[in-house]
């Protein structure tokens, strides 16, 4: 049994148009390429040369060391997937206990106000992230106000960002994330399995004029955002009267995270 | 010659057949894998490289110490290592090949791996490992498929690829220094944070590499009757692998050293969860000592003259100083850099099931790939038109 003459015409035309569709709707959805960054921003847009936060961590201890009102918020804003299996957990913005947030700070006689208390962690946007350097693909950059950058469509999975970070920030998506996502936020992208992600300073929010979303999630205003380079921004002044620490200064990493004490 | 791979006895089809069988179950799980996501491995937020990058890391090291065969026979004109340069060579196509499975099979985007050429990032140490594995991988062919053929027509080998061989050198101490850079400039990571990293991993290299090399020419001996040096050259190899081996073990004092005498907590951690347990966990002890012992059992053999002539204990010392690096930088080594994590907690790593199946049949393809490119090899040699 062949194939007429007829029928194998019939069926080359049909290919071609397809083949020529498909080129022409490449072309409509995709017309040529646009470099992440290269979108007109907001007019509204947040400007800053050096966005940081502190954290008032007296506010946030006396407003109930159980409360997670920033971090629902941000899983809620950032569709984080829930696991209960620890070793598979995605954080952006967690707590954790001083002796381990501090751990080269190791200190039996510290005061009753901080010992085996939690502070907040999260990416601590470094001025020098080992995480960009080591980024065979440029998937995670530094912007140029200072918060670092991770592009989920560009990472190829290899995790060397996460050898390089001393904060323990960055998260590996180790099964399909989705069917794990608690409440849906159709307004912010999901990630797929084995890419890398991490706390990305909500650009999505700064680049519209907004506060990052646990920074107006706080009800005490514990977390005070601002930039660094404004000598009279609020962040400015609250370092200037408070005595603040950040993490692992020792690394040269010169993270933007500070914790009032 | 290639047609030479299928013309095989029953021997060699039943062990084509079993490597074939092994790469399908490994295979098998590379599928489940690629379907379910990374966390089907042992590998977890804190300790987040394995099995797969600790094997690679080993294999770069077997790669690269081809140059121990290489060295003697072409700047120091060892006539007798002539024949086994070509060996030398196959081995270090077979394991680098292997080494870009591993990378492959341990990425979580394997279909994005071409994002490394795209965007060029020349500040990331992965990027030269790229360009160097793939060079040697060339270099490699390039000479050892040439010496092959010239050896199988009775010619010398073409002038042009001495240039090539002669580049070979830098480039396989190139891919074990760049392989040993992706560890030891993190910060934080302070089992790594060493310079010593890459000396030590070409010294580990380079006696871990020539005792497999010994190892498989004698199981090639068994079987094909061939041998493709006599048994000074051998002994020259034992001793090479002896010098390589005192120097690795030399290293491995100089960490203790700086570790204990400085007093450093952070320094000290990852040695003592390799070596002693950290508060209570000493998942990796067993293997790290058994590593450790097995490299003094197998410099002790190669010390001894009449030990190291005697064939059956040289295969031993070669055994145990290969089970040393497997057991050291192919596996205590990189797992011990996550631990203590930088909160200072402990997580323990152990390799799933489908885990170690998939890194299973990566070796079963590079014994399948070395075998082919041996039987080639042998076939050129025996059988070729000799002058």
């Amino acid at each position: 049994m062949g194939v007429s003459r007829r029928e194998f015409l019939k069926l080359a035309g049909l290919t071609a148009a397809l083949g020529l569709g498909t080129g022409t709707a490449f072309e409509l959805l995709a017309p040529g390429q646009v470099e992440a960054g290269e979108y007109l921003r907001s007019e509204n847009a947040l400007r800053g040369k050096r966005w940081a936060m502190a954290f008032d961590v007296k506010k946030c201890l006396a407003n109930g060391e159980d409360c997670r009102i920033c971090i629902d918020a941000c899983i809620n804003e950032h569709n984080i997937p829930q696991y209960d299996n620890p070793l598979h957990e995605i954080k952006w913005i967690w707590k954790d206990l001083y002796k381990y947030a501090f751990e080269d700070t190791e200190n039996p006689y510290v005061s009753d106000d901080y010992k085996d208390k939690p502070f907040i962690l999260l990416c601590n946007h470094c001025d020098e992230p080992p995480c960009v350097r080591v980024c065979p693909t440029q998937a995670t950059f530094r912007r140029p106000d200072g918060i670092v950058m991770q592009d989920m469509h560009r990472c190829i999975g290899c995790r060397f960002c996460m050898a390089a970070c001393p904060y323990g920030s960055r998260n590996f998506n180790w099964l399909d994330p989705r069917p794990h996502i608690v409440h849906y936020n159709p307004k912010y992208p999901t990630r797929r399995r084995g890419v890398v992600e991490k706390c990305i300073f909500c650009n999505e929010r700064i680049d519209v004029g907004k506060k990052p979303v646990c920074v107006d999630a706080c009800p005490v205003g514990a977390i005070i955002f601002g930039d660094l380079h404004d000598p009279n921004s609020e962040l400015r002044q609250v370092l200037r009267k408070r005595f603040s620490i950040r993490r692992k200064l020792e690394l040269g990493t010169k993270p933007s995270m500070f914790y009032l004490i | 010659m290639l047609e030479k791979i299928l013309q095989g006895d029953r021997r060699y089809w039943m062990w084509v057949a079993f490597l074939l069988a092994v790469i399908g179950v490994g295979f098998a799980c590379y599928v489940y894998q690629c379907f379910t996501g990374l966390g089907i491995t042992g590998m977890n937020r804190d300790v987040s490289w394995g099995l797969y990058i600790a094997q690679f890391t080993l294999l770069v090291g077997i790669a690269a110490s081809g140059l121990m065969v290489v060295i003697p026979k072409l700047l120091h004109h060892y006539k007798k290592f002539i024949d086994l340069v070509m060996f030398g060579e196959f081995m270090a196509i077979s394991a680098v090949i292997m080494c870009l499975l591993f990378v492959i099979v341990d990425v979580g985007q394997p279909m994005r791996l071409f994002n490394m050429v795209l965007h060029p990032t020349p500040h990331s140490m992965l990027f030269y490992d790229m360009i160097v594995l793939n060079g040697y991988l060339l270099i490699n062919i390039i000479v050892g498929y040439n010496t092959m053929l010239a050896d199988w027509k009775g010619v010398p080998p073409p002038r042009w690829i001495i240039p090539v061989a002669y580049l070979g050198v830098p480039w396989a101490v190139a891919i074990h220094t760049v392989t040993a850079f992706l560890y030891c400039g993190l910060p934080g990571r302070h089992l790594w944070l060493s310079a010593l990293m890459a000396p030590r991993f070409l010294a580990g290299a380079f006696c871990s590499g020539p005792a497999l090399l010994l190892l498989i020419l004698f199981i090639v001996e068994r079987v094909t009757g061939y041998r493709p040096a006599d048994e000074d050259a051998y002994q020259t190899l034992a001793k090479i692998i002896l010098y390589a081996a005192v120097i690795n073990m030399f290293f491995t004092f100089c960490e203790f050293f700086t570790a204990f005498y400085s007093n450093i907590p952070a320094e000290k951690h990852g040695l003592l969860y390799m070596f002693f347990g950290l508060e209570g966990y000493h998942r990796l002890v067993p293997f790290m000592r058994t590593s450790i012992l097995a490299g003094f059992l197998g410099i002790f053999i190669l010390l001894v003259p009449p030990f190291r002539r005697n064939r059956v204990l040289l295969g031993i010392a070669c055994f145990a100083i290969f089970l040393w690096m497997w057991l050291e930088k192919g596996f205590g080594l990189v797992i011990g850099g996550f631990v203590p994590d930088p909160f200072g907690k402990i997580t323990q790593y152990s390799p799933t099931l489908p885990e170690c199946g998939i890194a299973i049949g990566i070796w079963a393809i590079g014994a399948l790939i070395l075998t082919f490119l041996f039987k080639m090899a042998i076939y050129a040699k025996r059988d070729g038109q000799r002058m």
